[in-house]
């Protein structure tokens, strides 16, 4: 029972980086970069969704669209200002750009939304739910995993199945090709952030009731989110998806059958492990370049 | 002849200027306020307990200054500083009080780490500094001679026998499982509850689980604890991370008894854990619900004439910071009067060999000697719960 207990926490929480995951796999899959601040974007979805639903009060609905268009759109803007510059000179920097622009951003929210904590009001999602054995399953821990395995399956056939996901995908290959075979490199790779930035918003509106909102509850979420975007092997989206799970059920099983004392050494310990003999990830492949 | 008579009424308003200086420069020597100083959360998650603590300290200073403030005449001024609730921060804001604004004394926050940062600070610079919120228990027990910190809260190792003996009252604890923040102050009350455990024989512990404040889903530490067989939890944290224990609890369906100290009533608890906020119990020192003394109904009084968001005792957040930093005011100003001067080594002796003094709390016979720093035992301490945004009593 215990360990069934585990795996349900573990397969929520998995979902969660997961998602925030294929965030990075979809902009390195486009263009060989990723927005590090994930986190302060998955922050920004949930301190927007509380702000539009609870301060402002507007139907859930709206709040929910409006937070995920504002999280798309800032990803777009750290592309153009924290990534496109740099990677226009042949330069690395856009690494420390998009950092910057996280913090920036949790600042920003710092003084607008205030330091105090808040947390979302109860709802259907979080109040009801079921038993499996003695053990109550929360319907939210049922729809995060619904909801992060559907958008995997869908991105996974946009990218394989359709002529815009293929064309997406050529221009990491090289873009120059892509160019000529009449793909717009430039709205490509603004649509893979706006996408990336969708994904986090997703995980930020789905964690609201689970955590409580701040300013800075994005923060350890994003980088346990890169860690498994690498484990993963970040340019496979089922790769990505399988490790952001595993993950989750490893922290929950080391939690609850050694004790907290040894969830982040343990985790992060197994993690330099398996990079160390799998430099490329659990599912990556070598990256070869075409001349 | 221009020259000279415009040096002559050069000097004539230089002659002026100067006695003009001087005489202001007496008359602000006369009147000179005490400072007293403050280092305390003002921001971040812990804002709320640095505004009550500092609303408990201005109603105090109102009534002592519409007295005629201390020493024959010289008024009270409080100088704030925010230490984020970061020890380095707090040792810089303390050094500032004591080596740039000279003040006679200073209070603390809610942050035990905090203000066990600032002790030997204050031991050393000879300031006396006044604990109103931080329990931690070598705060005041700190082994220092002569000690310069006094403490007018509750402290953990009196907290942890109360909080067993609750349990084991009120629920029939037999077996008890401890979620403590993974920090000095959880760690000095898993000392606490061990060592009360010692002489409980009601009730053993079984169970020890830590969590951060960044962590998401704390169901697999209650796991841990449920099949350890605890029927009672003591928990041990601020608002936010009690929070997701609460809600960690509320998910996994675990109807267990808790029991609570009293770092949840720091922040937005109920707001923050949902539903099952109510069904913490923890420890306070004072409640401003129910039958009020007179010295009671006049602080009420007080704090809805000062603060238009307060209307009644409803509207106090964190009543235990505003309540004991109106006493622990109190006994300051009363201290710098029988020092009868502002130097610290006299502030101390006097708070050592205070009288009787009637406070909102309780009255205090006496409130410190040379051997006990600490003005409450367990006596003073009250149970209480949340019901929505209020805190009502559960004993």
């Amino acid at each position: 029972m215990l360990i069934i207990s585990a795996l349900i926490t573990g397969f929520g929480l998995g979902s969660m980086y997961a998602l925030l995951a294929l965030g990075f796999y979809i902009t390195y899959s486009v263009s060989s970069t990723v927005n590090f601040a994930q986190g302060s974007t998955m922050m920004l979805g949930a301190v927007l969704s509380y702000t539009f639903s609870v301060t402002w009060g507007w139907p859930v609905g709206i709040a929910i669209v409006m937070a995920l268009l504002v999280c798309a759109i800032w990803s777009v803007i750290v592309e153009r200002i924290g990534v496109r510059p740099f990677v226009k000179r042949g330069s690395d920097l856009w690494l420390m750009a998009t950092v910057a622009m996280g913090i920036i951003l949790e600042n920003v929210v710092l003084f607008t939304f205030g330091k105090d904590p808040r947390g979302m009001p109860p709802n259907v999602l979080t109040s009801e739910g079921f038993y499996i054995g003695d053990i109550r399953v929360q319907f939210l821990q049922v729809v995060i995993p619904v909801v992060g395995l559907a958008i995997a399956f869908s991105l996974h056939l946009f990218s394989h199945r359709t002529r815009y996901g293929k064309a997406l995908l050529a221009v990491v290959q090289n873009p120059d090709a892509a160019r000529l075979m009449g793909v717009n490199v430039t709205v490509a790779i603004s649509a893979a952030f706006a996408v990336s930035g969708l994904f986090a918003a997703v995980a930020g509106i789905l964690i609201a009731p689970l955590f409580v909102v701040s300013s800075s509850m994005g923060t350890l979420l994003g980088i346990k989110a890169f860690a498994v975007a690498i484990l993963g092997g970040i340019t496979n989206a089922r790769g990505v998806v399988v490790a952001g799970i595993g993950y989750g059920i490893v922290e929950s099983l080391i939690t609850t059958l050694l004790g907290s004392a040894y969830t982040q050494v343990l985790t992060f310990g197994l993690i330099i492990l398996v990079l160390a003999i799998s430099p490329h990830g659990l599912f990556g492949r070598a990256g070869v370049n075409k001349v | 002849m221009s020259i000279s008579s415009s040096s002559r009424r050069w000097f004539l308003v230089l002659m002026a200027g100067a006695v003009g200086f001087l005489g202001t420069g007496v008359g602000v020597h006369a009147a000179e306020p005490v400072k007293l100083g403050l280092v305390a959360g003002l921001s971040g998650p812990s804002a709320q307990s640095g505004e009550a603590i500092t609303r408990g300290l201005m109603v105090a200073i109102d009534e002592i200054n519409a007295a005629g403030g201390v020493l024959g005449g010289r008024m009270i001024e409080l100088v704030r500083r925010d230490d984020e609730s970061s020890p380095p921060k707090g040792i810089i804001a303390a050094r500032e009080l004591i080596y740039k604004e000279k003040v006679a004394a200073f209070f603390g926050g809610i942050s035990s780490p905090v203000s066990l940062a600032i002790v030997p600070l204050a031991n050393k610079a000879k300031v006396p500094f006044m604990a109103e919120w931080a329990a931690a228990t070598p705060i005041t027990r700190n082994g220092a001679n002569p000690n310069y910190v006094f403490r007018v809260s509750a402290v953990d190792a009196i907290v942890d026998v109360k909080l067993l003996q609750y349990a084991h009252k009120t629920f029939g604890a037999k077996k008890v499982g401890l979620m403590l923040i993974n920090n000095p102050w959880g760690e000095s009350n898993e000392r606490g509850l061990k060592e009360a455990d010692k002489t409980n024989t009601d009730l053993e512990i079984v169970g020890v689980e830590t969590y951060e404040s960044s962590d998401v889903d704390m169901v697999p530490q209650l796991l841990r604890l449920r099949e350890a067989g605890a029927d009672t939890i003591v928990l041990v944290t601020n608002a936010p991370p009690g929070a997701q224990v609460m809600k960690s609890r509320e998910r996994m369906g675990w109807k267990v008894n808790v029991v609570s100290h009293w770092g949840i009533s720091g922040g937005r608890f109920p707001e923050l854990a949902g539903p099952t906020a109510g069904d913490a119990h923890f420890v306070q020192t004072y409640s401003f619900f129910g039958e009020q003394s007179d010295t009671g109904k006049r602080v009420l009084a007080a704090l809805v004439k000062k603060y238009d968001s307060i209307n009644g005792p409803e509207d106090i957040f964190s009543p235990v910071g505003t309540a004991n930093a109106y006493d622990a005011m109190h006994l300051i100003a009363k201290a710098i009067n029988q020092a009868g001067s502002t130097d610290g080594d006299a502030i101390r002796m006097a708070l050592e060999n205070l009288g009787k003094h009637e406070g909102l709390l309780k009255t205090y016979n006496p409130p410190f000697t040379a051997d006990n720093h600490d003005a409450l035992n367990e006596n003073d301490y009250i149970m209480v719960r949340f019901n929505g945004n209020t805190i009502l009593p559960a004993e």
